[in-house]
């Protein structure tokens, strides 16, 4: 890549956000706008796939509300990243766990990692 | 008329703006431009200014009618060069030699971008055109991208002039109109505009106020 395209990058990544890894449990707090007030919403889940380098990078996150999975992709570095929480870590051995797809209930679960 | 830049296409990427939504951009570095030489309506019949780009890394290898042409508006010799059709007024206020910034432009202005588009080669009608084809099943035999009929019978007894058909597609003059200006580095000559421009990176390109949008 051109090196001025990517001093550019750089400067538009946040740096005060933790490292988030596929296999994490994480919250994710987004500004909303609705009109003219703002409300912080959270949203809580797996990460199962990191995409992008500098300020391009994505994660996203997956949950089954009810019955019904959910997933949710946020730019790494958006400013309406409010704060990201890292609740757990897991044991994983793939780059994308599009394999959670497929699993329901227990088989869904995965293993928790010690550090 | 007026005066624009000569840039060089740099890349694409992206920049949050301050809604925190995602802004596709080209990168341009569009400078610095200098002034080799004016043109007047007396001299050559038209008033037009003209400008360089990009400095020539070998010197040596410029000929000597450029060389010269280069030492008339004493500057080191520059690859890509341009004119700018203007107004008397705007011929009097600028100087042979001088170094026109990227400032010309502000953040939230209209410009279009000139380039030359990418190369595509001898290209068929599915991808010149945007034909459709035939399809892929139900009794079609090696006739899968083809155009179809090309005319008529003994009336007219020939192919309409400007019938599409299968040639040599890309690499031609292509501009790009109404693209907002998101971003102006003047230190070190950097245009961000929101949208992609024609031609490949290290493409040379012209920079112009939009046309089609008065401020």
């Amino acid at each position: 890549m051109n090196e001025v395209i990517d001093v550019i990058e750089k400067e538009h990544m946040r740096l005060d956000l933790p490292e988030v890894n596929v296999g994490n449990n994480v919250r994710v707090y987004t500004k909303i706008f609705e009109g003219d007030k703002e409300r912080i919403q959270m949203f809580e889940g797996v990460v199962i796939r990191k995409r992008g380098g500098n300020t391009r990078a994505t994660f996203t996150v997956r949950k089954v509300s009810y019955g019904v999975g959910i997933e949710k992709t946020f730019p790494l570095h958006s400013p309406l990243i409010e704060k990201i929480e890292i609740v757990g870590k897991s044991k994983v051995r793939r780059s994308k766990l599009y394999y959670l797809r497929d699993l329901k209930g227990k088989a869904a679960k995965l293993k928790e990692k010690r550090d | 008329m007026g005066i624009g830049l000569l840039g060089k296409k740099l890349g694409m990427t992206q920049v949050f703006d301050e809604d925190g939504s995602v802004v596709p951009v080209t990168v341009i570095q569009a400078g610095p431009c200098y002034v080799i030489q004016k043109k007047t309506e007396k001299t050559d019949g038209y008033n037009a200014i003209q400008f360089g780009f990009d400095e020539v890394k070998k010197v040596k290898n410029v000929n000597k009618p450029l060389t010269g042409h280069f030492k008339k508006a004493n500057i080191t010799p520059l690859k890509f060069i341009k004119e700018f059709r203007v107004t008397e007024e705007e011929l009097e206020s600028t100087e042979i030699g001088a170094q026109i910034s990227v400032d010309l432009f502000k953040p939230g202005e209209y410009v279009d971008v000139t380039g030359t588009s990418k190369g595509k080669g001898f290209a068929g009608v599915v991808k010149r055109h945007g034909f459709k084809g035939s399809p892929a099943s139900r009794g079609t035999h090696e006739y899968f991208r083809h155009g179809g009929s090309i005319g008529q019978n003994m009336t007219p007894g020939r192919t309409m002039k400007g019938k599409k058909m299968p040639g040599h597609m890309g690499h031609e003059r292509v501009t790009v109109q109404n693209l907002k200006v998101v971003e102006v580095r003047g230190d070190t000559n950097i245009l961000m505009v929101k949208g992609a421009i024609p031609g490949p990176t290290n493409g040379y390109v012209i920079i112009k106020k939009a046309v089609k949008k008065p401020v």
